[in-house]
């Protein structure tokens, strides 16, 4: 058992299903969609792409790019949300909260196809 | 390059994601605890106030509580925090210090640097492996004579010392082992300019290798290796290595050249001194009268023996341990040779020269000392294993050294630098003494006691564009006009034509009405001043039109439309 695997595993499911936890409900509704999941989705896909850097295989660097792709979408999910909230002060309107979770949708299939790399991998190794 | 980015980021990854856990929970603490606004109603920082605050926070620390005042819950999670983020900001700066400061790290980056300045080199240059005696003397001559060349170095401390060298050029220096094929990737022998791979570290076996990998992963490439056992040698003939030398067995040929022909070792000497000013030799007669002395039977004993006994001189061989390096038919005198009684054993007073070759420098001295103690007239050759015993080794005044890397050194610049030189010599090898005393004396008229300059020109438009220009429009150009002074016309410049090579023929000691063709390459032995010279009458037109013709043919386009209508 390789430590670093069951570690990097943790966080990268962790971040599918927290991000699976905010994407769920009506995607205009605000009260279906908590900012405490977004930042806790955040943090936690910030963690899994720290943990992949350096790794010089194939697919650790794939893995790389997924936890990247998601690190956008979600840093763009939460730049609309604070211009929303504190900048133009229109609040969480529909269109809005439509967008801040579509955005949060499209990390989570970042980070569901980081999980089925993860997955195949596991699969190859027969050991 | 690579390999730097993957070090930082791999040292990083802890740093970081303390980092990120100590503003996530610094974060959550602010956004959670109840506080107040200022008209007292209850209010939780939202997450962007939250993160503002703790991103000031832990750089600055006291910028101000806001958006309202804290209350004294918030207060003590903001101490807390304060701490925790401070010690993940140094944790973080301090390992990329760390990493900057690391030998491993700082190592990536210079082999990185050097392999970069390596691929983009735009002039041939020449990878030497092992920087010792030899590849440094090697080296040193090659920048003199304006090549380039690339090093890799074992030693720490002798491919620092380069630098510190005062090269002429500036020299890349991998630190490494020579036997990695990587490494020598890295130090450019699949470029495509790399001419030749030179192995001279001091283990026949790494020299072996590098000629192997070189041969392998360059096919094309010239390979030279250093060698000191017969056995190494027929290897790396095997696979197809340029040029081996032997540097005891190289010597063991200048004394037989030298008992046989002393003009024809003179010249040798000469033309191969290598270094630009150097002193020139006296000539040496070596006595072939009486017996030889040959102090140590080890491979330069042999070699010396074998050549003495050629030449049909007896040969006495003095050795302390003939059961490890074996012994001549004629058996040996035990002993090392720095003790008198030795030394009178084999007849010291009555011989005609002696040869201090064992492979230690203090018993060396000590048995010439000794030896001329018995007899003044010996003729005295000694071996100079280290180059730091220069000055001890000069004192006693010996009529010969032999020192290996120096032998070594000069014939590979040799063969680098002027490979017509080597062809020269083996030419002139079969040559009489008395056709060696005359271009011995001729040179020596020419560059008083100074070593002559040897250059290898090409006529060529690059090399020679007045003499091919000439040529090329069916002129005639005899080797005299090149020779002329190009400002005083009936004063021969100091140069000796040595020989010219064609495409089937070499033309040894060309006559000075001898026409040149396109694509001869011609050696020269000059004096400094006069090579200049040369240059101008080889590149100029105007110039070579006066030392051909007396007068100036060729103007300016200008001046030619001009000079045409009138």
């Amino acid at each position: 058992m390789n430590p670093e695997k069951v570690v990097f595993g943790f966080f990268i499911v962790l971040a599918l299903t927290l991000n699976f936890g905010f994407f769920v409900g009506e995607i205009e509704n605000p009260n279906h969609h908590h900012v405490y999941e977004l930042f806790a989705v955040v943090v936690v896909n910030l963690i899994a792409t720290i943990l992949k850097f350096g790794d010089r295989s194939q697919m650790g660097a794939v893995l790389l790019a997924t936890s990247l792709v998601a690190i956008l979408q979600l840093v763009a999910a939460t730049l609309v949300w604070m211009t929303a909230v504190h900048i133009t002060q229109i609040g969480l309107t529909p269109t809005v909260t439509a967008s801040i979770v579509s955005l949060s949708g499209g990390a989570m299939l970042a980070n569901v196809i980081s999980v089925i790399l993860l997955i195949i991998e596991t699969v190859m190794m027969r050991r | 390059m690579d390999n730097i980015v993957y070090l930082i980021f791999r040292r990083m990854r802890r740093p970081l994601i303390t980092l990120v856990l100590v503003y996530a929970l610094s974060i959550l603490g602010l956004v959670l605890i109840p506080g107040q606004d200022d008209a007292g109603n209850p209010w939780h920082m939202d997450f962007f106030h939250a993160f503002y605050f703790v991103s000031y926070m832990s750089t600055t620390i006291g910028f101000g509580e806001i958006p309202y005042a804290f209350n004294d819950a918030q207060r003590l999670w903001v101490t807390v925090s304060m701490y925790a983020g401070v010690i993940a900001w140094l944790y973080a700066i301090g390992t990329i210090l760390a990493l900057v400061q690391d030998k491993t790290f700082q190592r990536a980056i210079e082999e990185s640097r050097l392999a970069k300045q390596i691929r983009s080199l735009k002039e041939p240059f020449f990878l030497v492996c092992g920087y010792g005696e030899t590849g440094s003397a090697l080296v040193k001559g090659l920048t003199e004579a304006g090549q380039h060349a690339v090093v890799i170095e074992i030693n720490e401390q002798r491919s620092n010392a380069i630098r510190l060298e005062s090269l002429r050029d500036y020299v890349p220096t991998l630190h490494g082992d020579a036997q990695k094929p990587v490494l020598l990737q890295e130090a450019g022998l699949q470029h495509p300019l790399c001419q030749a791979v030179v192995a001279v570290t001091n283990d026949n076996k790494a020299n072996l290798k590098i000629a192997i990998t070189s041969k392998l992963l360059h096919p094309d490439i010239r390979v030279i290796c250093r060698a000191d056992s017969r056995d190494i040698e027929k290897n790396m003939a095997s696979f197809g290595t340029d040029f081996i030398i032997d540097p005891f067995d190289t010597f063991a040929n200048y004394l037989s050249i030298a008992i046989k022909a002393p003009c024809l070792y003179l010249l040798q000497s000469w033309l191969f001194s290598g270094a630009e000013h150097a002193l020139l030799h006296d000539p040496i007669y070596p006595p072939k009268q009486k017996h030889w002395i040959i102090c140590g039977y080890g491979r330069f004993g042999k070699a010396l023996y074998e050549r003495l006994k050629k030449s049909d001189i007896e040969v006495i061989v003095i050795e302390a341990t003939p059961e490890i390096t074996g012994e001549p038919p004629e058996g040996v005198v035990r002993g090392r040779g720095t003790e008198a009684n030795t030394l009178l054993q084999a007849k010291a007073e009555s011989a005609s020269g002696l040869i201090a070759g064992t492979d230690d420098d203090a018993n060396n001295l000590s048995i010439v000392v000794t030896a001329r103690e018995l007899n003044p007239n010996l003729f005295f050759i000694l071996r100079q294993n280290h180059s730091d015993n220069s000055a001890i080794i000069n004192a006693v005044n010996a009529d010969m050294v032999m020192q290996p890397s120096k032998i070594i050194a000069g014939k590979i610049n040799a063969r680098l630098t002027t490979p017509m030189l080597s062809e020269f010599m083996s030419m002139a090898n079969k040559q009489e003494n008395e056709w060696a005393c005359e271009l011995v004396s001729r040179i020596s008229a020419l560059v008083g006691h100074r070593a002559p300059l040897i250059e290898e020109i090409n006529i060529d438009c690059s090399h020679a564009s007045a003499v091919y220009e000439i040529l090329n429009q069916g002129g005639r150009v005899i080797l005299k006009d090149l020779l002329r002074h190009p400002w005083k016309r009936r004063v021969n410049l100091k140069i000796i034509a040595l020989m010219i090579k064609r495409q089937n023929q070499n033309i040894l000691l060309p006559g000075d009405d001898t026409e040149l063709e396109i694509h001869d390459r011609i050696l020269f032995c000059a004096e400094n001043h006069s090579l200049s010279r040369l240059y101008w009458n080889l590149q100029n037109e105007n110039i070579l039109s006066y030392a051909r013709l007396g007068r100036v043919e060729k103007h300016g386009w200008l001046w030619s439309k001009f000079s045409k209508k009138t």
